[in-house]
């Protein structure tokens, strides 16, 4: 806001050119204030718990802490630990396999439904809906239920297997399918939310350029190879980098489900920096390892910023 | 924004059949679309996991021990829910769970309302620098802020109590950014109108702009509920002690103890998830839509 430009003549009787400065002064001053009452909750809790841990964060991973005793300082030790441990490298391959694979595949489950769910036919909204409900189910229910129905003994998913001939599968307990379960079980819960973001964008697809389309002969297939998939560019971006950021940092169904296990297989990156840090006391250490996820992220979102930049224009109505 | 009845655009709430349907001209003769075939059981395939939940929840332990085990309970038995409902302690964590997302949605809804007021429709010393400040802790993992976190809160002496769940969630960047982007998104006119009847800051924000800002509102009440009422990572971290367990630490801890009351784990599980469920199918569209113009907006 560019300050208002003050009168050079006025009329007589009417403050001073000081008096009204004086006043204008008082006025911001006051809003100022007002301003920073209102501020001041979130400031303290953002500051507080946000800009402050980061800085620690960075402080305790060049020392030795145990959470109890007095800390040591050991320099670049943690990060060099790190890079020779095994059981971190494991946490990064097990959580790049995850991300690997649960990303593509619930973005194109999630497409796929979408593009034959956008169309009027019945009980749309009820396909929609049971598909979409176990997105809202915590990661804690999900992994009690999964536990339950692949328990390799009394699990419903073994029966069925038996009911159909096929042998008996360890499923959780077994070290080669445990990651991939945990693929499945996030496939059941997270492909709702691409379903719903990509129905959301395919409705704001302009129908007048689908009629163009129609109109000089295209048929389905031209239209959704070009006109339909490209308006979903920026949306593909942002599902993109919302669930890789999710599937990083995943724990919760680790946690529930397999504490890492069988034989490390499904240890990721979070778990292992929960383990160090208040399993193990390893503060430190546990600390360095959620500064090396850290900065993988904020790499990530700054390449797709960049991406963003060179991209298309943002879709006109996608944020409603 | 689109034009908003366009004729070629599919409704997916509606149960109608239109005249046209998008691309498709044989598929009217079919006495139901053709796409039954593939949405129904994909859609069924989804369900079936949380069908099996309801269903062992009142099976009895018996018949899902069983091999293989029922797939239909033989009568409704209640003797999970009786079990879970009888331990003490989940009435208890249910309570813990409601404390700590309802007293988290209410502050985040007020201070991230008044935050966001400020950084819409005031001018103060600093606004830009705490902004900016304020959008870059939105990019900070978690993971990152939890040990000194935890830290922080061991210092207040506020661990292992519900004060070490509801401090960290009292306000988020998020919803203060949310809601100053629609207070900006309102035309100033209204709130002009409202000052110059000299009604002070808080009053206009009160009795004009809130009313006006119900979408952007129930969005940040939406998301910060469900965050905090799925969180295991902080509770988890924060907690020790059983008495003050939210309802998901519990039900891990509980099925560390009972796997083999599986009706009993599956009844506390339905409890779990209940609350939610319930508020989603009563508040669908707002959830939904909460869902995707929070993504949305990136």
């Amino acid at each position: 806001m560019p300050r208002l430009p003050t009168p050079l003549t006025l009329p007589a009787g009417a403050p001073t050119d000081a008096e009204l400065r004086r006043a204008r002064r008082r006025r911001r001053r006051s809003e100022s204030t007002a301003a920073w009452a209102f501020v001041m909750p979130s400031v303290l809790v953002i500051l507080g718990l946000s800009v402050l841990p980061v800085i620690w964060s960075l402080l305790l991973s060049f020392q030795a802490d145990d959470l109890v005793t007095p800390s040591r300082w050991v320099g670049l030790q943690n990060y060099h630990a790190l890079s020779q441990d095994p059981n971190f490298r494991q946490a990064v391959r097990n959580t790049l396999i995850y991300t690997a694979l649960y990303v593509p595949l619930s973005m194109a489950l999630g497409l796929v439904l979408a593009l034959a769910l956008n169309r009027r036919i019945r009980l749309v909204g009820l396909y929609r809906t049971l598909i979409f409900v176990p997105f809202v189910i915590s990661a804690t229910a999900q992994g009690v239920l999964f536990s339950f129905i692949l328990d390799p003994e009394f699990g419903a998913a073994n029966s069925v297997l038996h009911a159909l001939h096929i042998p008996a599968q360890g499923f959780l307990t077994d070290p080669g399918q445990a990651l991939y379960v945990l693929v499945a079980i996030s496939l059941w819960s997270g492909t709702g939310f691409c379903l719903v973001v990509y129905l959301a964008a395919l409705q704001d697809v302009p129908p007048e350029l689908l009629e163009a389309g129609r109109l000089d002969g295209a048929g389905r297939r031209h239209l959704l190879r070009h006109v339909v998939l490209p308006t979903l560019t920026p949306v593909n971006v942002f599902l993109l980098v919302w669930q890789v950021i999710e599937s990083l940092q995943v724990f919760d169904l680790v946690y529930v489900t397999t504490k890492g296990g069988p034989l490390g297989s499904t240890t990721v990156i979070v778990y292992f920096i929960w383990e160090m840090a208040f399993q193990n006391f390893t503060a430190g250490y546990g600390a360095a390892a959620a500064y090396v996820l850290a900065v993988a992220l904020l790499v990530l979102a700054a390449g797709t910023r960049l991406l963003r930049r060179r991209g298309t224009d943002r879709l006109e109505g996608a944020t409603r | 924004m689109t034009a908003t009845s366009a004729p070629a655009r599919a409704v997916p709430d509606s149960d109608t059949p239109s005249a046209a349907p998008a691309g498709g001209r044989a598929r009217r003769l079919l006495p139901f679309s053709a796409w039954h075939l593939a949405l129904a059981p994909l859609a069924l395939l989804f369900a079936i996991p949380l069908v099996w939940l309801l269903l062992s929840s009142v099976m009895s332990d018996a018949e899902i021990n069983r091999f293989p085990p029922a797939l239909w309970p033989s009568h409704i038995d209640l003797s999970g829910y009786r079990y879970v409902l009888g331990n003490a302690m989940f009435p208890r964590w249910f309570a813990n769970s409601l404390i700590v997302s309802v007293s988290a949605v209410a502050s985040n809804l007020v201070f991230g309302a008044l935050g966001g007021y400020a950084f819409a429709r005031m001018r103060f010393a600093g606004s830009r620098i705490l902004l900016v400040t304020m959008l870059a802790t939105m990019a900070i993992p978690f993971q990152l802020t939890m040990i000194p976190t935890f830290l922080v809160m061991k210092r207040l002496g506020l661990i292992d109590s519900l004060g070490a769940l509801i401090v960290p969630s009292l306000v988020t960047p998020f919803a203060v950014f949310l809601l100053r982007q629609f207070f900006l998104s309102l035309p100033r006119e209204l709130e002009e109108a409202a000052w110059i009847d000299g009604c002070s800051r808080l009053r206009v924000l009160w009795s004009v702009v809130l009313p006006l800002s119900r979408p952007a509102l129930s969005t940040v009440a939406v998301l910060t509920f469900l965050s905090t009422w799925n969180d295991l990572t902080w509770p988890l971290i924060a907690i020790n002690h059983d008495v003050h367990y939210t309802l998901q630490l519990g039900l891990t801890t509980f099925q560390g103890q009972h796997h083999t009351k599986w009706s009993a784990v599956m009844a506390g599980n339905v409890v779990t998830v209940l609350p939610v469920l319930l508020a989603f199918l009563g508040a669908q569209k707002s959830f939904i839509q909460s869902i995707t113009s929070s993504g949305l907006k990136g």
